[in-house]
């Protein structure tokens, strides 16, 4: 499972995948908090950045996700993975884990920011933001991340080829991401009330207000072990099909 | 070592594999031969654990594979039909990640510097394996199934694309690793089981056609006495007078020999005895000149087909 999870890792940096995706992740959210703080003067707002965040992530992920999978059937790699001595929730953790140092990673490093904009800026530019609900913001972004990448990863379990992948992925990831956004146009509220529920979008105000939600927490939590349990199922049935 | 019983693999109501059985001891070389889609693929997969079976069962040194995977698993190093290669990395860095991921405990970099002798790809350790030829890869894939020495080695199609002398190397390989492992491969090249083999299976859709010793099998071939001759005179003459000897069970004229007035006939004798000098006796007497005569083995090629069809007609009978 180590050298499954090795290997990965080492995949994103001979290959341009990894580059780009920290590359891209930095430039386009430090982009989001010049714009939602530094530059919004009396308006800045610590929420809308990590609301800008949120969507940034659910954008990129596939770009990490999309090979995992469906690469290893492409190349018939998994020929290998799957006849060595390593269990088929280990494999697909394995792959989880690589994905998601990856993405906490650069998401980490790109919060460096943050310490650097509290230590200069009052109270009062902050809004209701302070050091301990910007913590919990990113401590939700961390498992919403887990959450896109499961879904990413149980898509590319589904195909061999990277772009279906990576456009399913993204594709699945805007459904989550808004589904709550449909509701203005809804007028069955069970319906409404169900696509509340479900969409990551509508569950992350709360952390954008500054409210700790446990309960959305868990619910990215279980949302990435379920679409992981899912993928094991996948290649299980595959073996018997 | 191996023990597979009344393997089956169904894909739908269609039958990969029908109801296989064999036991493959200690240090044995054995080949599986068959035509394409005979189901030589899909048992493999099924021994090494990448499939699972409809019915049956597979026990590797009495761990079954379903059961218990892991263990199973580390008994056995495989390469599939097509070499599992990351073209990304060097063939080092390959090796090394089998190694961990195969989770050995062996001396790694005497392992690995071994391995590559073997299969002789010293030179082309620290080379992106993209950017390796087709040879190359099929000799990385075969280093890649020794790593972690295991007991049996199963190598599904090892000398596809590889040069002639290529293919006499890793023969020769094959045959040494024979020594103290148990190797299981699959060709559709009949000289190759014939070279390397103790053993052969024959498949043929998804049915086991034989199993047999190679030897004995090869015995088997050389039993009927076949002999081509060249005898001068007429065609229809020649055969019939040759169809009229009590020895011979069949006969039948094929093409003209160049430049003269004869014809090669193909002969086959009774019981597998040899009839050269009752052909000669009788072309004497009828002064029909022989021109040429030469007795042919049967390859493994007939014997294949002599049994492939053998079990297709039988389905034709049974319906």
């Amino acid at each position: 499972m180590i050298a499954i999870y090795k290997r990965e890792l080492y995949s994103f940096f001979t290959t341009p995948i990894g580059y780009v995706y920290i590359a891209m992740f930095w430039a386009v959210s430090s982009f989001a908090f010049c714009v939602t703080t530094l530059l919004a003067g009396l308006d800045s707002n610590m929420g809308s950045y990590f609301t800008y965040e949120l969507i940034i992530i659910a954008l990129m992920t596939p770009l990490l996700t999309m090979r995992s999978f469906a690469d290893e059937r492409r190349l018939k790699t998994e020929q290998l993975l799957l006849t060595a001595p390593v269990s088929l929730p280990g494999f697909v953790g394995a792959k989880f884990l690589a994905s998601y140092t990856m993405f906490a990673g650069t998401f980490l490093i790109s919060c460096i920011n943050l310490p650097i904009m509290f230590s200069y800026l009052s109270d009062y530019y902050l809004y209701h933001y302070n050091v301990v609900t910007a913590m919990g913001s990113c401590i939700a972004l961390l498992l919403v991340g887990a959450a896109f990448i499961s879904i990413g990863l149980l898509i590319s379990s589904l195909t061999e080829n990277q772009m279906v992948a990576a456009i399913g992925t993204l594709t699945a990831s805007a459904a989550l991401l808004g589904a709550s956004l449909a509701n203005n146009y809804i007028g069955f509220a069970p319906l409404r009330a169900v696509l509340r529920w479900i969409s990551i979008y509508a569950r992350f105000t709360g952390f954008s207000n500054g409210y700790f939600d446990v309960a959305s927490l868990i619910y990215y939590i279980s949302f990435a072990l379920v679409c992981l349990f899912i993928t094991v199922r996948v290649y299980e049935k595959r073996r018997w099909a | 070592m191996l023990k597979v019983e009344n393997l089956v693999k169904k894909y739908g109501d269609k039958y990969a594999v029908n109801d296989i059985s064999f036991t493959i001891g200690d240090n044995e070389v054995v080949g599986f031969l068959g035509p394409n889609g005979a189901g030589k693929s899909t048992t493999m997969n099924m021994i090494t654990g990448y499939l699972s079976y409809t019915s049956g069962s597979v026990t590797v040194d009495c761990f079954e594979i379903l059961d218990n995977p892991t263990e199973a698993k580390k008994l056995i190093g495989y390469l599939p039909e097509q070499p599992p290669l990351y073209p990304e990395m060097t063939v080092e860095e390959y090796l090394n990640f089998v190694y961990e991921l195969k989770g050995c405990t062996l001396n790694r970099k005497k392992h690995i510097m071994e391995i590559c002798e073997v299969t002789k790809i010293v030179d082309i350790r620290g080379r992106l394996i993209k950017n390796l030829s087709k040879g190359y890869c099929q000799r990385v894939g075969i280093a890649q199934a020794l790593v972690g020495n295991p007991k049996i080695i199963i190598l599904d199609e090892p000398t596809v694309g590889l040069d002639p002398k290529q293919i006499i190397e890793i023969r020769n390989l094959i045959r040494s690793l024979g020594r103290d492992h148990t190797v299981i491969l699959s060709t559709h090249i009949l000289a190759e089981v014939q070279a390397v083999c103790d053993r052969i299976l024959i498949l043929n859709k998804g049915r086991l056609a034989a199993d047999e010793r190679t030897d004995e099998l090869t015995e088997l071939m050389t039993g009927t006495r076949r002999i081509v001759a060249q005898i001068c005179g007429n065609r229809k003459e020649v055969l019939e007078s040759l169809r009229a000897l009590d020895c011979v069970s069949y006969a039948e004229a094929s093409k003209e020999v160049h430049g003269t007035d004869g014809t090669v006939f193909k002969i086959e004798s009774k019981n597998g005895q040899d009839i050269r000098k009752q052909i000669f006796a009788m072309c004497a007497e009828k002064n029909m000149p022989i021109i040429g005569m030469e007795t042919v083995s049967a390859s493994l090629e007939d014997v294949f087909l002599s049994l492939t069809q053998e079990t297709a007609r039988k389905k034709v009978k049974a319906k």
